[in-house]
Order: structure tokens, then C-alpha cells, then sequence
């Protein structure tokens, strides 16, 4: 039995058939709120039950409790707080109680029921969430260039928005008949930004040797200059896949999503995530989710005891290296030998070799996936 | 039915009874642990237990056979099945 969605239901928002027929011809009588593309990725991952037991954008009750308990208002555990912020001339004419269209490129894409319309305290919400107010951290200065309102209320799904990696893209209740049909009980999740290296690769597989099945789900959307390109980092994981894993044991799929760098408490979104996709285990890294060093390196394993009504299981699997001695992929606790012997991977120094267009060693990167990235002019956000 | 389970509490926190006795082993218990109260580690326990009942009595999730097939059909189609 994979596992239970969060908070009890797998949330479906998707309106369809005549019923949809009819919002959307009632959709063009509504006043109408522009979207970015980071918004319109978490309406559809509320409305595909990505952020199950969520219905809409937070209403403020939610959204307090979340920022200083991190937890809904029910009690369901929930770290990062999903809202939609819009400027006071956007809603001029609208009130709490009103139905307004959701646009994006200028274009329906759902209906949402305005519960509550509130203020919010953005310094408040980055010492809070990301546990500073710092210009160096690229949530906070996310955070402080949104807009002054936030509106919450549930939504209504009437249209998908294209997916440029839509032929590796699923949502939970895909992956749940998927795991079903693979006759996988256990599943571990694993979140990524990056492309892969062997120390990737090593984790991965450790957790996969315990469980059924491997869900790699790669996120897509917004990321920090000098992050890896969404094109890059899929092509990379498909040449890894195709060439290095068991085909019937592993699932690849996008999710876009912003990543917030909000270290442990995202850490621990992601793993909600995960569960609603279905996984029964959870891969957290060291410093996961972090960025510079904001976060000590394990404040990411540690936050996890603080919820055990997560119903996920946290994989913490220590950082690997390539030891020349042992001759092949360890962890600082299955591995005697000093330093001299070990190969550290570090992502700074393989950035510095890709932009170099300089072929990292084996004992970092499969080659078949230093080709892959090599093979792109500029494999960064810029 | 009486006032204590006839409705739903609001505000943040609210009062439970336990003995005097348990709550005095608990504050044994948790010197040293991490947990700075009573009160909290009787939250921490309290929501491990409930979150496993409440697994417990959820229905299965429910896809209906015709969601269920067309989703087939597209993971035959995508190259996952």
C-alpha cells in the first residue's frame, strides 16, 4: 500500500465536463487576476492534489499558524506557507465572498471563491520561514519583492497550462495507479535541483536497495542564477537512467514547482509532497533545501522530529564520496581510510569544470551525463 | 453529551486532564530528552498516536475505474507501463 495522501484525501480541483462549460462562460463576466508562472505552478499543484490537503490559497488563520507553528490551523503539518499575493489596485471592486478569474498569459485558467483578503508582514514571514531577513538569500529577496495583499480561498481548475516536459511530467494520482501497477508497497522519493553526479547516484540507490521502487521527481520552474537549466538537468537524468538503473524500479517525473530555499523547513515540504505522490520514504540530504550557509548542515534531518504525524519516513543518508582505497562510491560510516584517499564531489567545483567545458573525472559524473551537459552552451540560469 | 466533547475548541491551546501521578513520571521521564514541558511531550506522543489512528480509519482512496484506465492508457502511452 503506497501512502495515504496528507491530511486524508487526495485533493482534485480539475473541473470538467459541463460543469466546467459553465464556469468558463461564467469566467468571462468575472473580474480577472494576472498570474506569474510560479503561481500558476502551485494553482495547478493544488488543484492536481500535488499540495493535498490544500483546496486553494491559504485564507490568514492558515497562514498564521503555518508561519509560526508550521502547522495548518487543523493541525496538519505544513511548513511553507502557499499564497497568493496581489497588489490593491489588482482588486479593486472585489470583496471577500466574490468569484474572480485566474489568468495566465492572458488566458482562463481557473476560478477562485475569495474567502478572505489580508495583509502580511513580509520581514516577519522571512525570519519565520527562511530564519532571516538577509539580502544574500535569494527567498528573502524573493519574499520582499512580492505584492502587498495576499488573498485566500479555494480554487477551481477549468484549464491546464502546457508543460514543455509534459511526456515526463505526472501528477499523484498518476504515479499512485502507476506504483499500483508495478506492485510497489514502498517507494522513496527523491527531490533534486541538480544534475546528477555519482554521489547522487549513490544515495539513490542505497535507499532504492530497501524499498520497492525509486520516484526521482526533479523540480522545474524559478531557480537562482547559477542553479542548472530545467532542459539540462532532465536530459541529464534520462541519460543516467537509461544507461546506469533497472528500468522497472524507477520512475521519473517533473514537478514544477519554485524551490525557496528555505532549507529545513522545505525540507520537510518536500516530503509532503512526495507522500502525496505516494512514496512511503523520503531522501533528505545534507544541508537540503539550503543555500550559502544559512543552514547548519544537518538542521534538515533534525526538524523531522518535531512532526511524527508526518507519515513519511526520512531517509538521512550520509554524503557520498569516491574512495580510492575501498575503490568505489562510500560514506564517511562505511568508509575507514583518511582523506587523502577520498574524492570529495563537491557542486561548486563541478559547476566550475562544466562552465570551463571541462570534462568532470569519473570518479564525480557518469560520462554518458558530462556529455549530456557538456553538449549545452550554457547549462546555467542566468 | 457534556461540554467538553460537545464542540470544537478554538484559540491555540487548551486543558487536558491526566493523574498527577503519570504527569509526575513524565517529568522524570523527559529530564535531559529535548522536551522542555510536559505539555509537549504529551503534544508529541498524542499526535504520533492520533495521526496513526486516523491512517487507520481513512477509506481507501477512491479512482474510479475510468479515470483508472484512462490513466493506464496514458503511462502505456508516456513509456512508464
Amino acid at each position: 500500500m503506497v501512502s495515504r495522501p496528507h491530511g486524508g484525501k487526495l485533493v482534485d480541483r480539475v473541473v470538467k465536463g459541463p460543469r466546467r462549460d459553465h464556469l468558463l462562460e461564467e469566467a468571462k463576466e468575472l473580474k480577472s487576476i494576472e498570474l506569474s508562472e510560479s503561481l500558476v505552478a502551485d494553482l495547478m499543484n493544488i488543484a492536481h492534489g500535488v499540495y493535498s490537503p490544500l483546496e486553494g490559497f491559504l485564507i490568514q488563520e492558515d497562514y498564521i499558524s503555518v508561519i509560526h507553528e508550521m502547522r495548518l490551523s487543523n493541525d496538519v503539518p505544513w511548513t511553507i506557507p502557499i499564497i497568493l499575493d496581489v497588489n490593491p489596485e489588482e482588486i479593486i471592486d472585489l470583496k471577500e465572498g466574490d468569484d474572480v478569474a485566474l489568468k495566465y498569459g492572458g488566458s482562463v485558467v481557473a476560478l477562485m471563491r475569495i474567502e478572505e483578503i489580508y495583509g502580511w508582514d513580509k520581514k516577519e514571514y522571512c525570519q519565520l520561514v527562511f530564519k532571516t531577513v538577509s539580502k544574500e538569500h535569494p527567498g528573502v529577496v524573493r519574499t520582499m519583492g512580492r505584492k502587498e495583499l495576499l488573498i485566500g480561498g479555494t480554487i477551481d481548475l477549468l484549464n491546464e497550462v502546457p508543460e514543455p516536459f509534459e511526456n515526463v511530467r505526472l501528477w499523484p494520482k498518476e504515479t499512485r495507479v502507476l506504483f499500483r501497477e508495478r506492485g510497489w508497497r514502498t517507494v522513496v522519493g527523491f527531490q533534486t535541483r541538480n544534475v546528477p553526479h555519482l554521489g547522487h547516484e549513490y544515495v539513490q540507490k542505497a535507499a532504492l536497495t530497501f524499498v520497492d521502487g525509486l520516484f526521482v521527481n526533479p523540480l522545474v520552474g524559478w531557480k537562482k542564477p547559477g542553479d542548472f537549466k530545467d532542459e539540462v538537468i532532465v536530459k541529464a537524468y534520462e541519460a543516467l537512467i537509461n544507461h546506469y538503473y533497472p528500468k522497472d524500479s524507477v520512475v521519473f517525473s517533473v514537478l514544477r514547482m519554485e524551490m525557496r530555499y528555505a532549507g529545513p523547513r522545505e525540507a520537510i515540504h518536500h516530503a509532503i509532497v512526495r507522500k502525496n505522490f505516494g512514496c512511503t520514504h523520503f531522501i533528505v540530504g545534507r544541508d537540503h533545501a539550503g543555500v550559502g550557509n544559512f543552514y547548519g548542515p544537518y538542521e534538515a534531518w533534525d526538524i523531522f522530529s518535531e512532526f511524527p504525524d508526518l507519515g513519511i519516513t526520512p531517509l538521512f543518508i550520509r554524503e557520498a564520496f569516491y574512495c580510492r582505497r575501498c575503490g568505489g562510491m562510500v560514506n564517511a560510516k562505511i568508509c575507514p581510510h583518511t582523506d587523502e584517499f577520498r574524492v570529495r564531489i563537491s557542486g561548486t567545483k563541478l559547476r566550475e569544470m562544466i562552465r570551463r567545458k571541462q570534462k568532470p573525472p569519473e570518479t564525480m559524473m557518469r560520462p554518458e551525463v558530462a556529455e549530456v551537459v557538456l553538449s549545452f552552451d550554457n547549462p546555467f540560469v542566468t | 453529551m457534556n461540554g467538553e466533547e460537545g464542540s470544537a475548541r478554538r484559540g491555540r491551546y487548551t486543558t487536558v486532564s491526566i493523574p498527577v501521578t503519570l504527569y509526575n513520571r513524565i517529568k522524570e521521564l523527559i529530564k535531559d530528552t529535548g522536551f522542555t514541558s510536559v505539555s509537549q511531550f504529551v503534544t508529541y506522543v498524542l499526535r504520533e498516536v492520533v495521526s496513526s489512528m486516523e491512517a487507520e480509519k481513512l477509506e481507501s482512496e477512491v479512482i474510479s475505474e475510468e479515470d483508472r484506465r484512462r490513466i493506464i492508457e496514458k503511462l502505456k502511452r508516456l513509456g512508464y507501463l
